[in-house]
């Protein structure tokens, strides 16, 4: 009898084994950051886009039309006040908002994905920054925040709490995913109080406004050109990134991957997890395999063990791009790589909770609000390194929240709301 | 105890010893697609990176003999390398006393673990779930999610650095003498008396009460060294990879996996540690291979799944052959002796096999 049992455990083993070929793979990692979906239009998710007769793209997550949106839109000069990249715009059709327009203090019902990775904790603590700003001034009276977790059921739960019980005077919405929190974000529209999406996407534009930086195209785009400007034809890239599936992160990737082949770069991808580990061993992999001229991050997490590789390995750095992490930024100033640090601007944080000022004063605000998204540059670095001094590895050096109260403590301490 | 060359080839090859003939495959696979492998620079990084999942699967292996589980190994690993970036941080004259620090933690962990298990009677299973989401929840509180930076070079040099320019091996790593020194220390250990009470208790843990088996002392030193295995695990990874929360993330998975490759049987009672060791080899090994060959990365997770599921198998072959056989060992007389090195070759801590 023991002995069955014995044979038994063997088989749960197999089972045991299927999960550790999840675990120790990056499907259980947070998602990062954000998304763009876009266009605010009933935005096409990309895997939906199988139109018949288009020409096969190698990579399922590539959508045309939104490259050229994104690839324009990253040399427009925004509009808005220079100083104050969080109320600044592209492009923008704008919206009237006087049927909002009301005095007094406003209860905001904030429904978050989650606060799972460095990007989100930072602009969740700049904007409880700027809400203290806001409440101070009369114009908020509480924010009463649902952390979905990550959860699409969550989320939908969170929001329909808000519609039913939260007396809610405007909804601000960061979704979890694109497609299963649009029924949702629909009836937050229904009941008349102004809704304001931020981040990731919603097939909608029922909203008042949807914030978003430029997008995963346009990160894909600057990072893949300023790798091929830097590298010969031929050189070999190794691009780390997260994980699978998530459009925010595939869209990246599939600019890059389709640039990169244009230009004859031989690029090969691996999912890390942001796991340091696994990109060490990635790259001493590659490394003694042959050359590799050239790093592309989908999220800067984690550079600084691929350039720790480099060093390990004795052979020279490559060309990077990571992203505005300060970690990132502050290895790239120490060993004067060739390098870029895009950005998914995280001071997207700070726009919502002005919109609603905006709303309620009922002025007129853009529909779709895209924020700039430009990358650092090495002319840059030092400027980003000096204001974000003392600031902790994983704090985003564009969180843009240096006149707000509590700057820098808050931020250094990095304590969550 | 000497054995004939044939001897030791069947044995390769049998259901049992699977783990060593993956082994020997793969690296001449690796071999194959990149002969620089073998040289003896590249082999030596090969083993350091190996080194911190090797050290603890070694450790979840006495847990998972003594018929427990440990999960809470990755998440200490975490806790560990996250503390050690506060704690040391660019002073370097800490790294003894932050050391001395983690192991005293660590011990801690495990003695709660295992006096949790066999005090309050809480599966282990469950006790070991909760201790790592307490302790993750402990590093997400202190660090707001957050990497507070690598720690002073010193400290890194343990698992980064090593001798270099070194005869015939050309580079020797600390992380690798670390591994040796350990896997001496747990042989040693599983030849003592007290080493073979793990798989005492693992078998049978009535028998072993009745033998006069303090049997919560047996289990939660079990705990113990899983414990301080996850801990020098942690110093190794600071120093190869650096501080970051998702160090040592799925690490419990990786260590039961390796154990159960290495042909140790969950439930206890039954296993080798080499096996285990080479269970973790295999993995890493696995890894690179699929690294070298270039397989596409959305189909990477898939193949590894495969692979192991099939090893496993293989090994679980001699279970079924022995069932439906003729008992090599007569159950009754296994459940009756107390001690290890019970009649037959089920105990594969018996001298026969290790000193082969």
């Amino acid at each position: 009898m023991r002995r069955r049992t014995k044979v038994a455990a063997v088989t749960g083993a197999a089972a045991l084994l299927v999960l550790t070929a999840c675990t120790t793979d990056p499907t259980v990692t947070p998602p990062s950051e954000s998304s763009p979906a876009a266009t605010s239009e009933p935005a096409p998710e990309p895997e939906d886009s199988d139109e018949p007769g288009g020409e096969a793209p190698a990579n399922e997550w590539f959508d045309q039309a939104m490259f050229d949106t994104q690839y324009a839109q990253r040399s427009v000069t925004p509009e808005g006040p220079a100083d104050q990249p969080y109320l600044q715009h592209i492009d923008a059709e704008f919206v009237d908002t006087s049927q909002f327009a009301s005095e007094g203090a406003k209860k905001v019902c904030f429904a978050n994905a989650s606060i799972s990775n460095p990007w989100r904790q930072t602009g969740w603590i700049t904007m409880n920054q700027q809400l203290k700003v806001l409440q101070e001034a009369g114009v908020i009276s509480e924010m009463e925040t649902r952390d979905a977790q990550d959860n699409d059921d969550t989320q939908i739960a969170d929001i329909d709490y808000f519609i039913a019980e939260g007396g809610c005077d405007v909804f601000i919405i960061s979704p979890n995913s694109t497609a299963a929190m649009t029924p949702a974000v629909e009836r937050a529209c229904e009941t008349g109080k102004p809704v304001i999406v931020f981040d990731r996407g919603v097939q909608t534009d029922c909203p008042v406004t949807f914030i978003h930086p430029i997008g995963g195209f346009a990160w894909g785009i600057d990072t893949a050109e300023f790798l091929i400007e830097h590298l010969e034809p031929g050189s070999k890239v190794v691009a780390l990134r997260i994980l699978p599936g998530v459009d925010v992160l595939e869209q990246r990737w599939a600019a890059a991957e389709k640039l990169f082949a244009e230009a004859g770069i031989e690029a090969e991808d691996h999912f890390t997890g942001a796991d340091p580990v696994k990109i060490k061993s990635i790259i001493s992999d590659a490394l003694a395999r042959g050359e590799v001229h050239g790093i592309w991050m989908d999220a800067g997490d984690g550079a600084v063990a691929a350039l720790e590789a480099f060093e390990d390995a004795g052979v020279d750095y490559p060309v990077i791009t990571g992203e505005d992490e300060l970690s990132f930024l502050r290895k790239w100033k120490e060993t004067g790589v060739t390098a870029l640090g895009p950005v998914y601007s995280n001071f997207q944080w700070r726009t919502p909770l002005l919109a609603v000022q905006k709303i309620f004063a009922g002025e007129e605000i853009p529909s779709e609000w895209v924020l700039p998204q430009a990358p650092i540059t090495v002319d840059e670095l030092d400027d980003y390194l000096a204001r974000n001094e003392g600031m902790p590895d994983g704090h985003y050096a564009k969180f843009g929240g240096e006149d707000l109260p509590g700057y820098p403590e808050v931020w250094q301490e990095r304590v969550m709301p | 105890m000497r054995r004939s060359a044939r001897e030791v080839a069947l044995d390769l090859v049998s259901p049992q010893r699977a783990v060593f003939l993956l082994l020997v495959v793969l690296l001449v696979a690796i071999v194959v697609v990149n002969p620089s492998f073998a040289e003896p620079g590249q082999l030596m990084r090969f083993l350091q990176r190996v080194a911190p999942v090797a050290i603890v699967a070694m450790g979840q292996f006495f847990v998972i003999v003594s018929g427990e589980f440990d999960l809470s190994m990755g998440s200490l690993v975490t806790a560990q390398v996250v503390g050690a970036g506060v704690l040391v941080g660019q002073d370097g004259s800490r790294t003894v006393p932050v050391l001395a620090l983690m192991l005293a933690f660590g011990t801690l962990v495990g003695l709660v673990n295992g006096l949790a298990t066999t005090f309050l009677r809480v599966p282990s299973f469950i006790v070991t779930l909760g201790m790592m989401l307490a302790l993750l929840g402990a590093v997400m509180f202190w660090t707001g999610g957050a990497a507070t930076g690598n720690p002073a070079d010193e400290f890194r040099q343990i698992g980064r650095g090593g001798w270099r320019e070194v005869p015939v091996l050309d580079f020797v790593p600390y992380a690798v003498v670390i591994l040796v020194v350990l896997l001496v220390l747990a042989l040693w250990y599983t030849h003592r008396p007290a080493g073979k009470l793990h798989v005492a208790v693992g078998d049978n843990v009535a028998t072993a009460h009745h033998a006069g088996v303090r049997v919560w002392w047996v289990k939660t030193r079990a705990f113990v060294i899983s414990s301080l295995s996850a801990t020098v695990a942690g110093v190794l990874l600071v120093g190869y990879a650096g501080v970051h929360p998702s160090v040592g993330r799925g690490y419990e998975f990786t260590a039961i996996t390796a154990v159960v490759l290495g042909g140790v049987v969950l439930g206890g009672g039954r296993g080798w540690i080499v096996g285990a060791l080479a269970g973790a080899v295999v993995l890493e090994a696995l890894f690179v291979l699929l690294n070298y060959a270039g397989v596409p990365s959305t189909v990477r997770s898939s193949v590894q799944g495969v692979i192991i599921i099939a090893a496993v198998a293989y090994s679980a072959l001699d279970f079924r052959r022995r069932r439906s056989g003729p008992a090599t060992t007569s159950p009754a007389g296994g459940d009756a002796a107390p001690a290890p090195g019970r009649g037959g070759d089920t105990s594969t801590t018996s001298p026969a096999h290790s000193g082969a």
